[in-house]
């Protein structure tokens, strides 16, 4: 069986979900082996973790010598792995570094890249992903069909599935140019830790805007209560209420969970570009004419400041 | 290094505010819709002008760049009424449908052509296909490192300094020219063109040019030389309606609790 690269996704060794949701794919299309770029001290437990959600194989290059330096050496290594293993596919999170290196890979391995995949489908040899394009109108159904299909895959696109590979760990060194090294993190502050999952990676997520007035108090108290991620309208980020970071839309975050609970959001197009593919979305709002009912599975026209602590309060209740 | 040429990268996209939808094979609508200068290519612009501002004692030229329809030219149009030197459309009837691999190729090869600048500025992705890859593919293509996403830009001799929030952190990202550069809207909302800038505008230079005179085969780019393939485009059914309650003394509260409770959400 063919193996399919997966570029893990980590913070200093510490395995992201969306890696797990690729090496759910990854079996579907061959042999998942987990491609890990980082410390070597963090590379056992890295490997352990990758193996206990289906991976074969564990290609595991140190990175004491690029660290720091950005796409550029990660799609060199990619790119030498796959002219060492030729894989079926090779998939990679569709976070923002992620893509620019699939980008580079792409030109580097003369193949297709399809980026922002919500589903990938085999089907024999033929390997099908679906997109949503246009702020969500519109869904796209495509494929690869020159060199080693590179697709760039978004988080909840698949379930993880746990369940031990053979978790073989084969060291690579990889041959990185001095071209490749150019372009360097100097700084780096981490995301100050909220406590709540990722708001990209996040199950449910419960955002505000413009209605809170600037009080997160009833958002964050409601997503708390459903173990869920905060985010926040663009009307919201520009007032100075939330930082850049919490944005759902456009030029923020693109998020697609299972529950989108948007409250004081009036849903401009903006938005819904960033929100539309969410599973269940409800909405609390007092205008009734807001465009975000329109797209409601759930919705309730009411002051969000009295309808969700009462909410937050009865499922407390219920977690008793 | 002194900075003497920036090339910046514009596209014209349908509008996002108006009907935007695809053609029988699969393409994106480029012609029969209403377009413009994507609004996230606007802050590329801006922040070109703004670097070429804050450098008042080197020669520093803006190039926009664009690849499209005749239509397109609106874009680098834009560009110029907002301060840019001046600006190269490249246009030919066999783009038409290319994928982001070939517009990259078109890209470098037109780059290549007018002369590799020691800085490339593109937004952080189009409004309307929103890859965000084309800036990393040109850059492969060109040999150049990228420092990408920027929300504050500051650039001294031939260093660049980013500030972005990076996909797990704030990251301060450093970078020696020649580079590609790509910011967002984060860094700086876009100027209007005055009404100087509109008359002045219409005598900069605008330079068309045919995939012949860059040097690519037709056989290269559209719709039959791409790498992907699109099977199938589908509108989204439109959301069905869903039940919208009036809260009255606390009932939205119970109505929402029983519907997240019926979806197993608690």
């Amino acid at each position: 069986m063919s193996e399919v690269l997966v570029l893990v996704d980590h913070v200093d060794g510490a395995v992201k979900k969306p890696t797990y949701e690729l090496l759910a794919i990854a079996k579907r299309i061959g042999s998942p082996s987990a491609v890990f770029i980082g410390g070597a001290d963090k590379a056992d437990a890295a490997a352990e973790a990758v193996k206990g959600y289906g991976a074969d194989k564990v290609y595991v290059v140190d990175d004491a010598e690029i660290k720091g330096y950005l796409v550029a050496p990660k799609a060199e290594v990619l790119e030498q792995i796959a002219a060492a293993s030729s894989p079926a596919a090779i998939l990679i999170p569709a976070s923002a570094e992620g893509k620019e290196i699939a980008g580079r890979l792409a030109i580097k391995l003369s193949s297709g890249l399809i980026t922002d995949a919500v589903d990938v489908q085999v089907d024999g040899d033929t390997i099908t992903t679906t997109q949503s394009v246009f702020a969500g109108n519109f869904t796209v159904d495509a494929t690869v069909v020159k060199g080693t299909p590179i697709i760039a895959v978004k988080p909840n696109a698949a379930s993880p599935e746990e369940g031990a590979g053979a978790g073989a760990v084969e060291q690579f060194s990889a041959t990185i140019s001095d071209g490749a090294k150019t372009a360097q993190i100097v700084a780096s502050q981490p995301r100050q830790a909220t406590g709540r999952p990722e708001l990209t990676e996040a199950a449910i997520v419960v955002s505000g805007g413009r209605g809170t007035g600037g009080d997160f108090d009833a958002v964050e108290g409601l997503a708390d209560a459903l173990g869920a991620a905060v985010g926040a309208s663009r009307a919201a980020v520009d007032s100075g209420w939330k930082p850049h970071t919490f944005q759902v839309g456009q030029t923020g975050k693109v998020v697609s969970p299972q529950l989108y609970v948007a409250n004081g959001i009036s849903g401009a197009i903006q938005h819904r570009a960033g929100m539309q593919t969410s599973k269940t979305i409800v909405a609390v709002n007092k205008d009734e004419e807001a465009p975000i009912f329109e797209l409601v599975d759930f919705g309730v026209v009411g002051d969000l400041h009295s309808v969700l602590p009462a909410v937050t309060a009865e499922i407390e209740k219920r977690k008793g | 290094m002194t900075l003497s040429n920036i090339v910046v990268l514009v596209k014209y996209v349908p509008d996002a505010t108006g009907d935007r939808k695809f053609e029988a094979d699969n393409t994106v609508d480029r012609v029969g819709v209403d377009g413009l200068l994507s609004e996230l290519d606007e802050y590329a612009v801006e922040q070109a002008l703004q670097i070429k501002e804050k450098r008042p004692d080197e020669e520093i030229t803006v190039t926009a760049l664009t690849v499209g329809p005749a239509a397109a030219e609106a874009a680098v149009r834009k560009a110029l009424q907002m301060g840019a030197d001046k600006a190269v459309h490249v246009q030919d009837d066999a783009i038409a449908g290319s994928d982001a691999i070939a517009t990259s190729l078109v890209l470098a090869k037109a780059i290549e052509k007018i002369g590799v600048p020691e800085l490339i500025v593109g937004g952080l992705a189009s409004t309307d296909a929103g890859m965000s890859v084309v800036t990393a593919m040109l850059a492969e293509r060109l040999g150049l490192p990228q420092v990408t996403l920027a929300a504050v830009v500051e650039s001294q001799g031939d260093q660049v300094r980013i500030k972005r929030d990076g996909d797990s952190a704030t990251e301060v990202i450093g970078g020696t020219l020649p580079l590609v550069l790509s910011v967002t809207d984060q860094s700086g909302e876009a100027r209007y063109p005055s009404f100087k800038g509109i008359m002045a505008a219409k005598k900069k230079p605008l330079e068309a040019l045919t995939l012949a005179d860059i040097g690519v085969d037709a056989g290269e780019v559209g719709l039959d030389a791409a790498w992907t393939k699109v099977d199938n485009v589908t509108e989204r059914p439109a959301r069905t309606a869903g039940e919208i309650v009036k809260d009255e003394d606390g009932s939205g509260a119970t109505a929402l609790v029983e519907f997240l409770a019926s979806k197993k959400f608690i």
